[in-house]
C-alpha cells in the first residue's frame, strides 16, 4: 500500500479564505481602516466647524486671561483680572481634590460605622442601619445634593438671624463660621510637638514588638500613640504660654468677616457625596465582614482568644481582602461624582474649566479631554495601586 | 481493661448534668447527663442531627445551654466571660472543617494562641510549635499557608495548633469526616498517639475502627438523647437498644 | 456498665426566657448592658426622626387647596405638587395628546408582564414584541407621525422623560455591552485593544464629562448643517457610557462560565458565532441579569444628570417648579417628592435582583 501520506503538502492548499489566521488577519485589518476613517471623518468635520465658527484650536487658551470669578479658592492666589485658564485649571483640580479627599474620609468612617451597626445583634440598631442604607442607595445622588443645598443649607436662617454655638461659632445660609486661628511667636514647636509625637509613636510600637517577642507582654501601643500624638502638641502648647490667638469671625448687618468659613456649596457636596458613597461603603465592609467564615471565629474562641484580639488578628484583616477592592472603587466613584457640582455651583474642574472656561474660549475639544485626562489619571493611579494591593495580600493557594 | 484505659484515674474532668439546649423553639439536646474521666476516651457516634456536635460544642461554650449544669475542669460554664475563657485555655477542640486562619502561616497559626492568650515569649512559642509539628509529622511545612497544604496536612496543623496551648482536654468535631478517604489515616494517627499518651479526648466520629481500637466508652446519641452508653466491645458485639441496632447496621454495612 | 435509654425523652417546650415576645426582647435588643444602652438611644432617636417626618409629611401637611396660600399648617404642602403632577408626570406634553404616553405605559407593562411571567409558553414572541414591535410602537406614539400630532422632543419631559432616557439607552447599551465584552475577550488584539480603550476610557470619566461631550462636541463632529436635537445627543452620551459598563457586567458572565462550554460546542461543530448565540452568550446572560439590573438602576439614577445640559427629567421639573415665584420656600417637599419617586423605582428593582439572584442560586445547588 502506497497510500498518499497526508501531510503539510495538503495544508498548504487550503484557500486563504478559510484559513483562521488570514481571516483574523483581514478583519482586524478591516477594523484599523473603519477605525480610522471614522476619526478622519471626524477630524476633517471639526475641523471645517470650527473654522467656520472662527473657534481657535491649541492649548494657546490656557495662558490666557480668564475674566471670570470663582467662589471658592484654596491654597493659590486667584484674580479674575489676571488669572488664566491655566490657572482655573488647576483651580479646578485643587477643589476636587479637595471635596473627594473629604468626602473619602467621612463616607468611609460613615460606611465603616453603618456597616459594622448592619451586623448588630441589636434588632433595632441592625434595622435602623438597614433603613438607611436601602433609602441612601436608591436616591440619586444628584436629587440628595440638590436637597442638602436647596432645601437645607439654602434654607437657613440668614446672616442676622444665623445659629450660633457661643458667640465665636454661627451657622446661616452664607456657610458655617468659626474662628481661625492666629499663630503668635513660638507657635512653631507646637507642629514640630505634634511630628516628634507620630515618630515616638513609631518607635514606642517597634519596641513594643520586640517585648512581646521577648518576654510576651503585650503593651498598649494604641493609648500610648494617641497619648503621645495629641498630648505632646498640648503639652508644647502649654509650655509656650498658648501661643496663638483667635480671630474671630466677626457679624456684621449683613455680612460676616474674619475667622474661617465654610460655605455651603462645599458642605452640601461634602455631606451629600459622604452620605451617598457611606451607604455604599457599610453594604462592602458588611458583606466583607460576612465573607470570615464563623468558623474562623469559632477556631479563636475555642483557643481561647479574647473577642477584640481575634477581631483585631483574624477577622479584619482577612475582611479587608474582600474589602479594599470595591472600596476603591467606591472612592474612584466618590471622586467622579464630585463633578456634579455643576449642578449646585461649587467650583471643581467640570463646573469652572469643562463649564464656564469651555463657554467662554469654545475650545471644547481640548478643554474635554483636558478634563477627561486628570479623571483618566486618578483612575489609573488608583487601579495601579489596586493591582499592588492585589498581588500582596492574595491568599497562598495551592 | 482495654490498654488505653491505663491512664484513667477517678478525678472527673467534664460533668454534665441534666443538660438541656433549645434552637428556638427546637428541644436540640435533651437531659444530657455524662461524666468524663481524666485520661478517658470518649466516642460519640450517632445519626446526622442528633445533636452530637451540639453536645459537644456546649463542653467550651461554642454554644450556650439552657438547662442543666456543665462543669469542666472543676468550673462550672456560666456566663461569666472569665471562666468561659479559663475554661476554653484548658480545652482544645478540632473542628470538621479545619478552620486555620489562611492568612496566617501554619507556624503562626500554631503560636497565636500561646502568644496573645499565654503571653509566651515569640521564640518560646515558636519552639513549642516546632516540637507540636513534628509530632503531627510536618515540621517541614511550618512557613507555608494553610491554602498550600492537603486536607489530612490541614487537620494535623489543626491538632498541633490546639496541642501548642497545652489542653488537658480535647474536643474533635468530625475531624476525618472533610477528608478524602486516603487521609484519613494519617489524622487518626496522630489521634491514636495523643490517645496513647494519656489527652483525655472526646470525639465525634464515624470512625467505627478508631472507637474499637482506641475509645473507653463509646456514647450513642439520637435526636438530641444519649440513647446508650457502653464500652466499645460490648457496645459493637451487644448493642442493647433497637435505634443503636439499626444505626450500627446501616454504617457497619456502608462503611 | 452499659447504660440504656429505652423510653423518649418527651421534647419539652425552652424556658419562658428564651421564647415569645420576653426571648425575643432579651436576645434582640438587652442581651448586655451595653445593648440595652444601645436600644434605648436608637429608640429615642428613631422615635423622633419618625415622627418627625410623619409630622412633616402626613400629619401637619396640606393636602386640599389649589395655591400657595391654601398652605396654612406648618407640614408639607402637598398642593404644589398637587397643582404641577400634570407637568411632573409628562412635562410640556400637550394636555390633550397625554393620553398617547399612557397608552404607551400600558403597551409597555403588557409587553414586560408577558416576558417575565410564564403565562405565555415561549418567550420568543414576548420578546420579539418588546425588544423589536413595541419601541416602533413607540416612537411613532410619542413623536407622531400616522395622523397623529407631532410632538418634538423638546416638549418632552417629566417622568415620561426620566423613563425614556432610561429605557432608550438600555435598550441601546445592552447589545453594544454585549459586542465590546466579546470584542474584549476576542483573540484578536486590535479588535481586543480598540475595546478595551473604549470601556477604560468611558469607565474612568464622570457620565457629566460624557455627556458635556454628547452636547458640546457631537455638532463639531458632524458634517454642517447636520445635527440631532437635544434628546437624541443626551441618548448618544448615556447609550455609550452605559454600554461600558454592561460590557463589564457581561463579561463577568463570560468569565463565569467553565471553559468546557466553549468547547463543547466547537466539538459539536458549532463555529464561533454559532457557539456564541447558542451556548456561551444564553447562559452567561442569565447569570448575569442580577447585575444587569443593578447595572439598569445605577443608570436609571444618573438619567437626573440630564438637568445639567437643560433637559425637563422629572428632577429638573420639579427644581423648575420650585424656583417659580408663586411657589418659592417649597424645595424640601419638591425634593422629597421626586426622591420617593426614585425610591420605589429603585428598591423595587434591587428588591427584583436580590430576588432573582436567590433563585438562580437555588437551581445551581439542585
Amino acid at each position: 500500500m502506497t497510500a498518499d501520506v497526508p501531510g503539510m503538502s495538503e495544508g498548504a492548499k487550503v484557500s486563504p479564505f478559510r484559513d483562521p489566521k488570514v481571516r483574523a488577519l483581514f478583519f482586524q485589518i478591516l477594523v484599523i481602516v473603519t477605525f480610522l476613517a471614522f476619526v478622519y471623518y471626524i477630524a476633517d468635520n471639526t475641523i471645517t466647524n470650527l473654522e467656520k465658527r472662527g473657534i481657535a484650536s491649541g492649548f494657546d487658551f490656557l495662558s490666557q486671561n480668564s475674566g471670570f470669578d470663582i467662589g471658592i479658592v484654596l491654597f493659590v492666589d486667584y484674580n479674575a483680572q489676571t488669572s488664566t485658564h491655566g490657572d482655573v485649571l488647576l483651580i479646578g483640580i485643587i477643589n476636587t481634590l479637595a471635596v473627594s479627599l473629604s468626602g473619602i474620609v467621612l463616607a468611609t468612617i460613615i460606611g465603616f460605622v453603618f456597616g459594622v451597626l448592619r451586623l448588630s445583634n441589636n434588632w433595632l440598631v441592625n434595622k435602623i442601619a438597614s433603613v438607611y442604607i436601602e433609602v441612601v442607595r436608591n436616591i440619586p445622588l444628584l436629587v440628595q445634593l440638590l436637597f442638602w443645598y436647596l432645601a437645607v443649607l439654602l434654607e437657613l436662617p440668614n446672616v442676622r438671624e444665623s445659629a450660633k454655638i457661643g458667640e465665636s461659632i454661627a451657622l446661616n445660609n452664607r456657610g458655617l463660621y468659626f474662628p481661625s486661628i492666629v499663630p503668635e511667636a513660638g507657635f512653631w514647636l507646637i507642629p514640630v510637638a505634634f511630628a516628634v509625637g507620630i515618630i515616638a509613636t513609631i518607635f514606642v510600637s517597634r519596641w513594643a514588638h520586640k517585648r512581646q517577642d521577648e518576654t510576651g507582654q503585650p503593651f498598649p501601643v494604641i493609648s500610648t500613640g494617641f497619648g503621645l500624638i495629641l498630648g505632646l502638641p498640648i503639652v508644647a502648647a502649654l509650655v509656650m504660654g498658648l501661643p496663638f490667638g483667635f480671630e474671630y469671625p466677626a457679624m456684621g448687618r449683613f455680612n460676616i468677616s474674619g475667622g474661617w468659613v465654610v460655605k455651603p456649596e462645599f458642605m452640601a457636596l461634602f455631606l451629600g457625596l459622604s452620605i451617598y458613597t457611606g451607604g455604599f461603603i457599610a453594604e462592602i465592609v458588611r458583606s466583607g465582614i460576612n465573607a470570615v467564615s464563623h468558623g474562623q471565629t469559632e477556631a479563636a474562641n475555642s483557643l481561647g482568644i479574647k473577642p477584640n484580639i481575634t477581631m483585631r488578628l483574624i477577622i479584619i484583616p482577612q475582611a479587608l481582602r474582600v474589602i479594599i477592592p470595591p472600596l476603591t472603587s467606591q472612592y474612584l466613584n466618590l471622586t467622579k461624582n464630585s463633578s456634579l457640582a455643576t449642578a449646585i455651583g461649587y467650583s471643581e474642574i467640570v463646573a469652572i474649566f469643562a463649564g464656564t472656561s469651555l463657554n467662554q474660549t469654545g475650545q471644547a475639544i481640548e478643554i474635554i479631554a483636558l478634563t477627561m485626562l486628570f479623571y483618566l489619571t486618578i483612575s489609573l493611579i488608583i487601579s495601579v495601586f489596586m493591582n499592588w494591593y492585589n498581588s500582596r495580600i492574595a491568599l497562598v493557594e495551592r | 481493661m482495654s490498654e488505653a484505659a491505663k491512664h484513667m484515674n477517678d478525678e472527673v474532668a467534664i460533668q454534665i448534668n441534666g443538660m438541656h439546649k433549645w434552637y428556638g423553639e427546637f428541644h436540640v439536646l435533651r437531659d444530657i447527663n455524662l461524666s468524663v474521666h481524666r485520661g478517658e476516651k470518649i466516642v460519640v457516634c450517632g445519626p446526622s442531627g442528633s445533636g452530637k456536635s451540639t453536645m459537644i460544642r456546649c463542653i467550651n461554650r461554642l454554644e450556650e445551654h439552657q438547662q442543666g449544669q456543665i462543669i469542666v475542669d472543676g468550673i462550672e460554664l456560666t456566663n461569666d466571660v472569665k471562666k468561659v475563657d479559663e475554661i476554653r485555655r484548658e480545652v482544645g477542640m478540632v473542628f470538621q472543617h479545619f478552620n486555620l486562619f489562611p492568612h496566617l502561616t501554619v507556624l503562626e497559626n500554631c503560636t497565636l494562641a500561646p502568644i496573645w492568650v499565654r503571653k509566651t515569649p515569640k521564640e518560646e512559642a515558636e519552639a513549642t510549635a516546632m516540637k507540636f509539628l513534628e509530632r503531627v509529622k510536618i515540621p517541614e511545612q511550618a512557613l507555608k499557608y494553610p491554602g498550600q497544604l492537603s486536607g489530612g496536612q490541614q487537620q494535623r496543623v489543626a491538632i498541633a495548633r490546639s496541642l501548642c496551648m497545652n489542653p488537658r482536654i480535647m474536643l474533635f468535631d468530625e475531624p476525618t469526616s472533610a477528608l478524602d478517604p486516603e487521609m484519613i489515616s494519617e489524622v487518626l494517627d496522630t489521634m491514636i498517639s495523643l490517645a496513647e499518651e494519656g489527652m483525655t479526648m472526646v470525639c465525634v466520629t464515624h470512625e467505627m475502627g478508631f472507637a474499637k481500637t482506641v475509645a473507653d466508652r463509646v456514647i450513642f446519641m439520637d435526636q438530641g438523647e444519649i440513647i446508650e452508653e457502653a464500652p466499645p466491645e460490648e457496645f459493637f458485639d451487644n448493642p442493647q437498644s433497637e435505634r443503636t441496632k439499626l444505626f450500627l447496621s446501616q454504617i457497619l454495612h456502608n462503611g | 456498665m452499659a447504660i440504656v435509654r429505652t423510653e423518649r425523652h418527651p421534647e419539652l417546650p425552652p424556658p419562658v426566657t428564651q421564647t415569645g415576645v420576653i426571648g425575643w426582647m432579651r436576645q434582640n435588643l438587652f442581651s448586655s448592658w451595653f445593648n440595652t444602652i444601645l436600644t434605648i438611644v436608637s429608640a429615642y432617636v428613631a422615635y423622633h426622626a419618625i415622627y418627625a417626618f410623619l409630622d412633616f409629611a402626613i400629619i401637619n401637611a396640606n393636602f386640599a387647596g389649589t395655591s400657595r396660600d391654601d398652605c396654612t399648617l406648618d407640614g408639607a404642602c402637598w398642593v404644589f405638587i398637587k397643582q404641577r403632577f400634570g407637568q411632573i408626570m409628562y412635562g410640556f406634553y400637550p394636555e390633550a395628546e397625554r393620553w398617547r404616553v399612557d397608552v404607551g405605559y400600558v403597551l409597555g407593562a403588557i409587553g414586560i408582564f408577558l416576558v417575565l411571567s410564564n403565562v405565555v409558553k415561549s418567550k420568543k414572541w414576548p420578546a420579539v414584541y418588546l425588544f423589536i414591535v413595541y419601541p416602533v410602537i413607540c416612537y411613532f406614539l410619542f413623536y407622531g407621525g400616522f395622523g397623529l400630532e407631532v410632538v418634538e422632543t423638546s416638549q418632552w419631559g417629566g417622568l415620561f422623560l426620566t423613563l425614556v432616557l432610561a429605557s432608550v439607552s438600555i435598550f441601546v447599551a445592552l447589545p453594544l455591552g454585549i459586542i465590546l465584552a466579546l470584542g474584549r475577550r476576542s483573540e484578536m488584539p486590535v479588535v481586543r485593544m480598540v475595546c478595551v480603550g473604549f470601556i477604560e476610557l468611558i469607565r474612568a470619566v464622570p457620565l457629566i464629562s460624557v455627556l458635556f461631550m454628547a452636547s458640546v462636541m457631537l455638532p463639531l463632529f458632524l458634517p454642517e448643517g447636520q445635527n440631532f436635537d437635544k434628546l437624541v445627543r443626551a441618548l448618544v452620551g448615556m447609550s455609550l457610557f452605559s454600554a461600558a459598563y454592561m460590557a463589564e457586567v457581561v463579561r463577568g458572565g463570560l468569565q463565569a462560565l467553565p471553559k468546557g462550554q466553549m468547547e463543547a460546542a466547537k466539538s459539536l461543530g458549532l463555529g464561533y458565532w454559532q457557539s456564541m448565540g447558542l451556548i456561551i452568550l444564553p447562559q452567561a446572560l442569565k447569570i448575569s441579569i442580577p447585575s444587569i439590573v443593578n447595572t439598569f438602576i445605577g443608570l436609571f439614577k444618573d438619567t437626573t444628570l440630564v438637568l445639567i445640559i437643560g433637559l425637563f427629567d422629572l428632577l429638573s421639573v420639579v427644581k423648575a417648579g420650585t424656583q417659580d415665584k408663586d411657589w418659592l420656600g417649597l424645595a424640601t417637599e419638591g425634593y422629597v417628592f421626586v426622591a420617593a419617586v426614585f425610591w420605589v423605582f429603585c428598591f423595587g428593582m434591587s428588591r427584583y435582583s436580590i430576588w432573582l439572584e436567590n433563585k438562580l442560586h437555588t437551581g445551581h445547588k439542585r
